[in-house]
């Protein structure tokens, strides 16, 4: 691995100027002593081509989407227009102070105001708030807007939420922060909701049913009206996680279909880019019902005149950010829905439910797949053939496809199926891309046959080896030491 | 369409390798009923050019920092950002990447991160950090929730002086898991060291101070630490300013446990107060309660140095409902952006900054308690580059003149119930031009 940017330090050296003090009181003058650090914080001191070509250095040991294909189910890992990087970067939206007055916003809050509608068209909710700056933000806002919901009304014994055990670690664990019990159902054979299991669960505490769709298998919940019947007989609310709404754009609007809440990934869907874990955006869709609970503020227009709008602050949840969520990102996820609309959009979810299905089609010799009913935008296959044949495991056929230039699909995930492999391509992968991979992915099967011990060495040549995550763990390594 | 490669005749040789005569034979398992039987309602698709077009003109009715000159802060800092951080953020080696739990193909987004984790607990004096929190708010609202797993008190105390947005989403985050926040008033633009001690009990986990507070004023630290670790449990959460940090008294020498904070001003822009990133930092006898995701440095199969994520038991993915939080996605490249602009600055280059905020700030503040009618609101407070003055009329009113002028005067203060009172900040990039022209225009304002 490269040296670290602090074993390149050298005193004194610099890697920006700043303007000369036009006032140069002492600082001890203005702040007194005691309020003053006494060591120095150690950081490196590099010039700008010493730190350039360090970091420049560090992005080619990444593997990224302009590489090659990312198979990552349920990550929506698409290819991210370089227009969106342009047009967001102009000074009028990137030196933009949230404190502005907003006659000096109007650009921007039009925009929003145009976003807000736009996502509520696309899901069928009668409106959308754009504050949550994650997938897992926007799902414990949304879980406050049903809690909020059930004390407007004085449910306060409505304390638990069901969701199918192939759900996301986040629908869990935003739960738990939101104050509710989980409860997890079993899925049947079909690999969808249970309906004998759920109807065991159901009853007067119940909040709320959280449930991505399709489920994290790719496939579609053929029992959401049920399901939400069910639930609705309670005054439970329907919560859908919008992590695969890839599949669904222009074919089916969640909140026509049962569901009250939803959260949408504008890094997912929308094609804002991930950024190596972030910024994301998670914005929240509700029905009718629950539009007094959305948070503060809303953007709202009165006589040609946008603006913030706190008019519902009373029965509101609050905030969940300092200020109106991630405005950069929003605006790329803005300007890719202007330039698919209505027929774009539907031929995305189109063509990534096709490539995801040619993908499936083109594995299923040589791979065990579970569930081999058509798919929507992914599908699961897993390793257990190999596992039980060749003593190869999932891990090993994902470390052998970095070798070949790919990323892994997400692996391990859905819990529910043995040695997992979730994989979708997304629409953006052409014909030649899909079938290039499901190459790679036969060659691997007959390594697994032929080499099986060079498949546990693998990858044998990305920037670095099997990285041993348990030594990470068990030796304690989380800063470098500046010796200095 | 933009963006998708295959063409109708590439589509109908898909279907047929799949067996499927037409696309809906994929969709079967929709109910037809749920299906939608018409086209979504949105606006006509535009070209790439189109686009451009249209952006410019909603950035051409928006009046950006650059051209006004603006005094806003209250969270949100206009610090100079050096141009060879966006070489790096627009790489798309890093923009286009995934989190990166594949530690072969990801060690870049890995070693910044490390790299970002070392310069984090260099500045607050700390012994772990993480790789990132939202924003300053949710920082400090996992911060309360993390000393709640250390030592089971429910009890936590928020200051009076704390950002009153930041008490909004604490408020959100905290209500559903039990714990009870309470206010310890203010006295003289900073916590009341008094009152502070009479609610100090065996029942508070912890005790939240921001210092730069809300209104720019720098709190007692170490009076505060004392208080605050006079009993034995309570964890002291030090909420700073970044840039501060490189010259104001670091939190390990006031003993504080947690230490969060914005994290926007190192080397990201503004826009629009999104995205913004929280830093999280403490001692290391919290690192299995930490949120959110941590860097190890190990070794690979050969033994070479290599990093991964590490701790990943306390998180979502792994432990579910009993995981330390929900937090997946992060800020990630706003914390690289950061790594890169402490690297370019370097030790002295983030003290001048952060002194010549401080020694502008202050000479705008004592120029303007010189005019007729404006005054400091804490003339005994000490402060760093942000400061609250009280005005002949409502600052509302100042505000809506200046605008017309291209003068963004400070934030308004009536937001929070004081009409009468303006906060301003100055960064290093104010000229004395700059603060003059603000000067003049306020001295208008006065005598009218």
């Amino acid at each position: 691995m490269p040296k670290t940017i602090f074993e390149m330090h050298s005193a004194g050296r610099k890697g920006v100027t700043l303007p000369k003090r036009e006032i140069d009181t002492q600082l001890e003058q203005i702040i007194p002593q005691g309020y003053l650090r006494k060591e120095m914080a150690k950081l490196p001191e590099v010039s700008e081509q010493d730190s350039m070509r360090h970091f420049i250095g560090l992005s080619q040991l990444n593997h990224f989407i302009e590489k090659g294909l990312y198979p990552l189910g349920s990550c929506t890992m698409k290819y991210n227009p370089k227009v969106h990087e342009q047009l967001v970067r102009h000074s009028c939206f990137s030196n933009l102070h949230p404190y502005q007055p907003e006659e000096t916003l109007q650009g921007a809050l039009s925009m929003l105001y145009e976003l807000q509608n736009d996502l509520a068209e696309i899901s069928g909710m009668a409106n959308v708030t754009l504050q949550p700056v994650a997938g897992a933000q926007g799902e414990f806002t949304g879980l406050k807007i049903i809690d909020a919901y059930h004390k407007a009304k004085g449910n306060t014994h409505k304390n638990k939420i069901i969701m199918p055990d192939s759900a996301h670690g986040t629908n869990p664990a935003s739960c738990t922060l939101a104050g509710f019990k989980v409860v997890e159902i079993k899925s049947n054979e079909d690999g969808r909701v249970d309906l004998e299991a759920l109807k065991a669960v159901i009853g007067d505490d119940v909040a709320g049913f959280m449930l991505t769709n399709p489920n994290t298998l790719g496939l579609f919940e053929s029992q959401i009206t049920q399901i939400s019947e069910m639930i609705h007989a309670v005054d439970g609310l329907m919560y859908m996680d919008g992590a695969n709404l890839n599949a669904l754009l222009g074919i089916v609007q969640p909140g026509k279909i049962g569901f009250d809440v939803m959260h949408f990934n504008l890094h997912k869907t929308f094609s804002t880019p991930h950024g190596g874990g972030g910024p994301g955006s998670g914005p929240v869709g509700v029905v009718e019902k629950l539009l007094p609970y959305l948070p503060i503020p809303m953007v709202a227009v009165k006589d040609g005149r946008y603006f913030f709008d706190y008019s519902h602050q009373e029965t509101s949840i609050g905030k969940v950010h300092t200020m109106y969520g991630n405005f950069a990102i929003m605006a790329r996820a803005y300007i890719y829905i202007r330039m698919l609309g209505a027929k774009g959009l539907r031929r995305v979810s189109e063509n990534a439910i096709i490539n995801a299905n040619y993908l499936m089609k083109l594995l299923e010799p040589y791979y065990h797949i579970q569930h081999t009913e058509a798919c929507m935008h992914e599908f699961v296959a897993d390793g257990t053939k190999q596992k039980k044949e060749f003593g190869l495991s999932t891990l090993d056929i994902a470390k052998r496809l970095l070798d070949k230039g790919y990323h892994a699909p997400t692996i391990y995930f859905p819990l529910i199926i043995p040695e997992a492999m979730m994989f979708e391509p997304t629409e953006t992968e052409s014909k030649q891309s899909i079938d290039d991979f499901a190459e790679a992915m036969i060659e691997i099967a007959g390594e697994c046959e032929t080499q099986a011990e060079m498949m546990h060495e693998a990858p044998l040549t990305t920037p670095v080896r099997r990285v041993d995550d348990v030594r990470a763990v068990k030796v304690l390594d989380l800063k470098y030491e500046i010796k200095d | 369409m933009p963006y998708i490669s295959n063409t109708d005749a590439e589509r109908q040789e898909m279907l047929a390798r799949i067996g499927a005569a037409r696309f809906e034979d994929l969709i079967k398992a929709i109910p037809e009923g749920l299906r939608l039987n018409h086209s979504l309602n949105l606006a006509e698709p535009l070209s790439e050019l189109e686009i451009s077009a249209l952006i410019n003109e909603k950035t051409c009715q928006n009046t950006c920092s650059q051209t006004a000159n603006s005094f806003l802060g209250a969270g949100v800092y206009d610090h100079f950002v050096p141009a060879a951080v966006d070489t790096i953020v627009s790489r798309p080696e890093f923009y286009t990447a995934y989190t990166p739990y594949q530690a072969e193909v990801s060690q870049g987004t890995l070693q910044y991160i490390y790299e970002y984790q070392t310069m984090i607990c260099e500045l607050t004096g700390m012994e772990i950090a993480n790789a990132g929190m939202y924003d300053g708010a949710t920082a400090i609202a996992e911060a309360i929730l993390m000393a709640v797993r250390k030592n089971r008190l429910l009890k936590a105390i928020l200051p009076a002086t704390l950002h009153p947005e930041y008490v909004k989403v604490i408020r959100s985050y905290t209500e559903g898991t039990g714990i009870e926040l309470l206010t310890v008033p203010e006295k003289d633009g900073v916590t009341d060291l008094e009152a502070l001690k009479t609610m100090m009990s065996a029942e508070i986990g912890s005790v939240v101070i921001q210092s730069p507070n809300f209104y720019g004023n720098l709190e007692e630290m170490f009076a505060l630490d004392s208080i605050i670790h006079s009993q034995d449990k309570p964890l002291f959460i030090a909420a700073i300013d970044p840039i501060g940090a490189a010259v104001l008294s670091a939190p390990n020498e006031y003993h504080a446990d947690i230490v969060v904070g914005e994290g926007q001003a190192l080397g990201n822009s503004m826009y629009m107060g999104g995205p913004l990133f929280g830093f999280f930092a403490s001692k290391l006898d919290m690192a299995r309660q930490m949120p959110g995701r941590i860097v190890g440095g190990t070794l690979d199969k050969d033994g070479k140095r290599a990093y991964a994520l590490t701790l990943q038991a306390r998180e979502q993915h792994i432990r579910r409902d009993k995981a330390t939080s929900n937090i997946c996605s992060n800020e990630a490249l706003c914390t690289l952006a950061a790594t890169v602009y402490l690297s370019l600055l370097g030790r002295e280059g983030l003290v001048e900054v952060a002194t010549q905020s401080t020694q502008k700030a202050h000479w705008l503040a004592a120029e303007i308690a010189k005019l007729p009618g404006f005054s400091l609101v804490y003339p005994k407070a000490q402060f760093f580059k942000e400061f609250v003055v009280n005005t002949p009329i409502p600052a509302r009113q100042i505000i809506t003149k200046l605008v017309c002028q291209g003068i963004y005067p400070g934030f308004n203060m009536g937001t929070y119930g004081k009409p009468n009172q303006l906060m301003i900040a100055v960064t290093e990039k104010k000229t004395k031009a700059a603060m003059t022209d603000l000067l003049n225009a306020l001295k208008e304002v006065s005598h009218a």
